[in-house]
């Protein structure tokens, strides 16, 4: 244990930033995972090029993680940091704005030559600038030799060897912030363990940088953040994706039903195909098609096979698939589909977060062409949204349209493991065979509106499925004028119907006041932090997020009624504000980012105040 | 119990057939209901899925389960299906325009996973439903509806395609031959993997006559060529040409000049389809264009049998799932 002063604090915001070829999101994910099983609670932020190997060095090659880790319930990744690590010029450069004045800045010294200077773009060394040194506790360390050194008897060529340099970062930020080294030294046998001398050396460096914060002068003292006080349960750290692949798994449990799950990789959404390949066990079979428009179709085939059937891509692999949404629609077969939002239009900002897909996903199809759409708000939500699409789909046999985006996706937190013993069973039934010659009605509809599940190798259920309009009842092809718009009003019917069955809408807050902030999809947290903190501040603002946007909850209207002004943060230009304003006649205000880039809780709260009758609280 | 034989009018639903008096088509429609019986699966274990065009009404006339799908897209549907449900027989019903089109990329795919169902393609070389535009099988020149000036487009050969795509059986057959279509549909059925079947469908109505060459009976002795495993190559009239190799080429000669052990014998068994290539680039008026199975190769692995594989392997060598397991791996910590 360290022989220094430790001090303890409520919480810590460090974002480790460097080449993309450095390691550093491995080594937020380490960060991530340690502080979460130290019991704090934590959220992440990794940032990443688009480039797979952005030229070394440059401004666009930097790749950044971004954690905080609290004592305390938080919902973000934390606005300004307390620390920044930077292995070169060009990460220094474009973090250093993020640096709270007084904060702490580890450099990689050897990650500072003139080569690197002219990479970055730089003209001086900013690690000698007064103005660096002045606002900023500057700690200069040869994280490249001191690992040379650290691992030289490990037999590793020089460029092997200095790959390791990360993880003396690692065990320096570990010593830091009081960390222990052991989940890190369990990833590195497992990771490693195939290559015993790359082991043994990344051992060797985590250990030398945290023997560097200890013996070196330089560092006065460490810091603890305690354990938070969370919920009682066993809980483990989860990314957005992951706990959406681990809830459709569970959906299908819960359902009693194999799994299909027709995709074409895309960014942010192929780590879903990525974790749901590895569960075939569970009856999951993984798709790979050839393109988007075969993914979707492949999917809609193994629905009408009756199989639990998903799909997923991003906005442009989407765009793709809307044709065959509106025959999933029309089909009235039960699936889900899934959109992992990220920056657009087009291909956009591939790796980069937006909200951007919410109107596509509302009227993206030709025709009246009307699908339920439900948003997690955080990572570990996604794993009860997953599941809740395909309830919905399976109730109402339509396709479902989960809309996740680039920051959830790739963004962790605790996740209180659910019991699964506990969790309500998904009721699927399909009507059983018949040996009479009496015509079957597949467009026969339940009290949801919902036809029979009838699928094909049954007797006597024999029918026709397709994208023409169908008669009411019989689902034979029917041109009747009449017909039609009984079925379009039907289709609307049935989607709208399911704002009966689901939760209606809460409120952080009182239900009527000054200002109601209203957020959907991964803003939750940072709405919800600048909501609570002007709350403490004495303002009259509530926060309600929607996870339902299609339908809406039914006491929506209401509440966007009770109070003075509406407040509409989005990841977008307007898109929720734009259907609530023409649902509810209700004036609401916009504030837009566009950015690739998630709102902080500053710029959030500054956005409430300006709309606040008195900008100052009494 | 004795399953109860079917006949042909089994297969028929209720609903009106609404193509054009004349179109080929029907022909297609009636050998199909007349084949269903002889195959011995179940009405209910039949799928017909279709994309769009007049052949994709195709499902709507079986009594059979169906879906008539979006333009191109049938054999992804189909790969789906069958994917999760293999105890079914999956027929693919498209149009020229349908599958070589819009669906050309799908088409290729279908064929290489070797997905264990059957492809009807009908090909009649233009567009009908959208009334009488050029396909990609429409001849160089043809004057279309959207083609005024005729077509300069290179005609695509959907055999020659399937082919290159190492697709395991490959047949053809035409709207008019019904004992021939009959016969290759069945073939098409038995076979373990893709089938395709490209039918010459005659459209009476915008493309009529387009394939009389080899439609017409008193035309097609001297235009086609009736493909049978090992057997020479041979047609005309009196069955007095054949076909053989010359380095490589494909060679008419008059078998009165020629020994028939020279003559090119029929292997559609050849893994190496490169002579079935040969074949299927055959093209009226310069060759006889080879009707039935260019290609039957059997023993390749199917898509449907290995994704299913691989889920039954990861069972016996894991177990079956256990979800709270799966939840709580990793590093786990517990709040008090
Ligand atoms: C996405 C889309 N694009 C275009 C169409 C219009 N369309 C319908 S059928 C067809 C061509 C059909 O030709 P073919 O496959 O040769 O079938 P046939 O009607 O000749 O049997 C086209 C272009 C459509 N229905 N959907
Ligand atoms: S347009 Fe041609 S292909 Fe279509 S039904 Fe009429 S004849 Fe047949």
């Amino acid at each position: 244990m360290t022989t220094k002063d430790v001090k303890s604090v409520t919480g810590i915001t460090v974002r480790l930033a460097g080449d993309s070829g450095d390691g550093m999101q491995l080594l937020g994910t380490q960060l991530t995972n340690t502080s979460a099983l130290a019991g704090n609670d934590v959220a992440t932020f990794p940032d990443f090029p688009a480039e797979i190997r952005a030229p070394r060095g440059t401004r666009a090659g930097v790749s950044g993680f971004q954690v905080q880790f609290a004592k305390e319930e938080i919902f973000t990744p934390g606005d300004t940091l307390d620390a920044l690590v930077v292995m070169n010029p060009a990460a220094l450069v474009t973090n250093i704005g993020d640096l709270r004045k007084g904060g702490i800045l580890i450099a990689n010294d050897d990650g500072f030559t003139d080569k690197d200077f002219k990479l970055a773009k730089v003209d001086a060394n900013p690690l000698e600038a007064t103005v660096i040194n002045d606002s900023y506790r500057l700690f200069r360390v040869n994280m490249t030799e001191l690992t040379r050194k650290a691992v030289s008897e490990h037999g590793l060529s020089p460029k092997v060897a200095d790959r390791c340099k990360n993880f003396f970062a690692m065990g320096l930020v570990y010593w830091l912030f009081g960390r222990s080294l052991d989940p890190t030294l369990r990833f590195i046998e497992a990771k490693f363990g195939k290559k015993p001398e790359v082991a043994s050396a990344n051992e060797a460096a985590l250990r030398a940088g945290w023997a560097y914060g200890e013996t070196t002068e330089a560092f006065g003292e460490s810091y603890q953040v305690e354990a938070a006080e969370l919920e009682p349960g066993t809980y483990r750290n989860i990314m957005g994706n992951q706990a959406l692949a681990l809830g459709l798994v569970a959906a299908s449990k819960l359902s009693n039903k194999e799994l299909f799950y027709g995709t074409y990789p895309i960014t942010p959404a192929s780590d879903i195909l990525h974790e749901l390949t590895k569960h075939k066990n569970f009856g999951v079979r993984t798709f790979q098609a050839e393109d988007e428009i075969a993914a979707v179709c492949a999917t809609i085939g193994a629905a009408f096979g009756g199989t639990m059937a998903v799909t997923a891509s991003s906005g442009p692999g989407i765009a793709l698939k809307a044709e065959a949404m509106g025959l999933g629609m029309m089909l009235e077969l039960p699936m889900v589909v899934v959109n992992v939002q990220r920056g657009g239009p087009s291909t956009g900002l591939p790796t980069k977060t937006e909200q951007s897909d919410l109107l596509q996903s509302m009227f993206g199809r030709n025709g009246e062409s009307p699908l339920p759409i439900i948003a997690p708000r955080s990572p570990a939500d996604c794993f009860d949204m997953a599941i809740e699409a395909w309830r919905i789909a399976v109730e109402c046999m339509v396709p479902v349209m989960l809309l996740s985006d680039g920051y959830i996706a790739n963004g962790s937190e605790p996740w209180k493991l659910p019991e699964m013993a506990e969790l309500p069973e998904i009721v699927v039934s399909h009507p059983e065979g018949a040996d009479s010659d009496e015509p079957f009605l597949p467009y026969l509809r339940d009290e949801n509106l919902s036809r029979p599940w009838a699928i094909p190798g049954t007797e006597g259920l024999m029918h026709r499925v397709g994208g023409l309009e169908k008669q009411h009842e019989t689902g034979n092809v029917s041109y009747d004028p009449a017909n039609h718009q009984f079925m379009v009003q039907t289709r609307a019917n049935k989607v709208a119907k399911i704002a009966e069955r689901i939760p209606e809408q809460d409120v952080v807050g009182e239900t009527s006041g000054d200002l109601l902030v209203v957020s959907w999809g991964g803003t939750y947290g940072a709405c919800l932090t600048a909501v609570r903190r002007c709350q403490e501040a004495g303002h009259r603002v509530s926060h309600a997020h929607i996870r339902y946007l299609n339908p809406l909850p039914r006491n929506i209207g209401d509440l966007l009624k009770s109070f003075d002004k509406v407040l509409v943060p989005e990841l977008n230009m307007g898109q929720l504000r734009m259907l609530l304003r023409s649902e509810f006649l209700v004036d609401c205000i916009g504030f837009n980012k566009v950015q690739g880039k998630p709102f902080s809780v500053s710029e959030l709260i500054e956005a409430i105040e300006s709309h606040l009758p008195s900008a100052v609280p009494a | 119990m004795a399953l109860p034989v079917l006949k042909a009018a089994d297969f028929a639903s209720d609903q009106d057939v609404r193509w054009c008096p004349g179109c080929g088509d029907y022909s297609i429609l009636a050998q199909m209901k007349k084949v269903l019986p002889e195959l011995g699966v179940p009405r209910e274990k039949t799928v017909f899925i279709s994309g769009i065009g007049c052949s994709s009404r195709f499902p709507y006339y079986m009594n059979t389960y169906g879906m008539h799908s979006i333009h191109g897209r049938a054999p992804t549907f189909a790969t789906g299906l069958k994917a999760t449900r293999p105890d079914l027989m999956v027929w693919v019903i498209t149009g020229d325009g349908d599958a070589l089109s819009i669906g050309g990329n799908h088409f290729i795919h279908v064929l290489r996973r070797n997905v264990d169902l059957n492809i009807v393609l009908f090909n009649n070389r233009i567009y009908g439903l959208t009334k009488g535009q050029y396909s990609p099988t429409t001849n160089e020149g043809q004057v279309t509806k959207s083609t005024p000036m005729g077509s300069i487009d290179h005609p695509l050969s959907p055999l020659s395609v399937a082919l290159a795509a190492e697709a395991t059986f490959v047949a053809r057959s035409l709207d008019a031959h019904v004992k021939h279509l009959g016969m290759v549909l069945k073939r098409a059925a038995e076979h373990k993997g893709t089938s395709l079947v490209e039918v010459y469908q005659n459209c009476n109505v915008f493309n009529d006559g387009a394939m009389a060459y080899a439609q017409e009976k008193k035309q097609r002795a001297d235009n086609v060529v009736e493909l049978e495993h090992g057997k020479p190559l041979v047609f005309g009239k009196d069955n007095e040409k054949g076909i053989r190799l010359m380095g490589n080429h494909l060679q008419i000669v008059e078998r009165s000049e020629v020994p028939d052990d020279d003559l090119l014998i029929h292997d559609e068994k050849d893994p190496n389809p490169s002579i079935q290539m040969m074949l299927a680039r055959m093209r009226y008026p310069t060759m006889p264009e080879p009707i039935g199975v260019l290609r039957d190769v059997e023993g390749v692995a199917t898509y449907n049998d290995q994704i299913n594989d691989q889920v039954k392997l990861a069972r016996e060598t894991r177990g079956e799932g256990d979800l709270q397991k799966l939840i709580s791996a990793g590093d786990t910590w517990v709040v008090k």
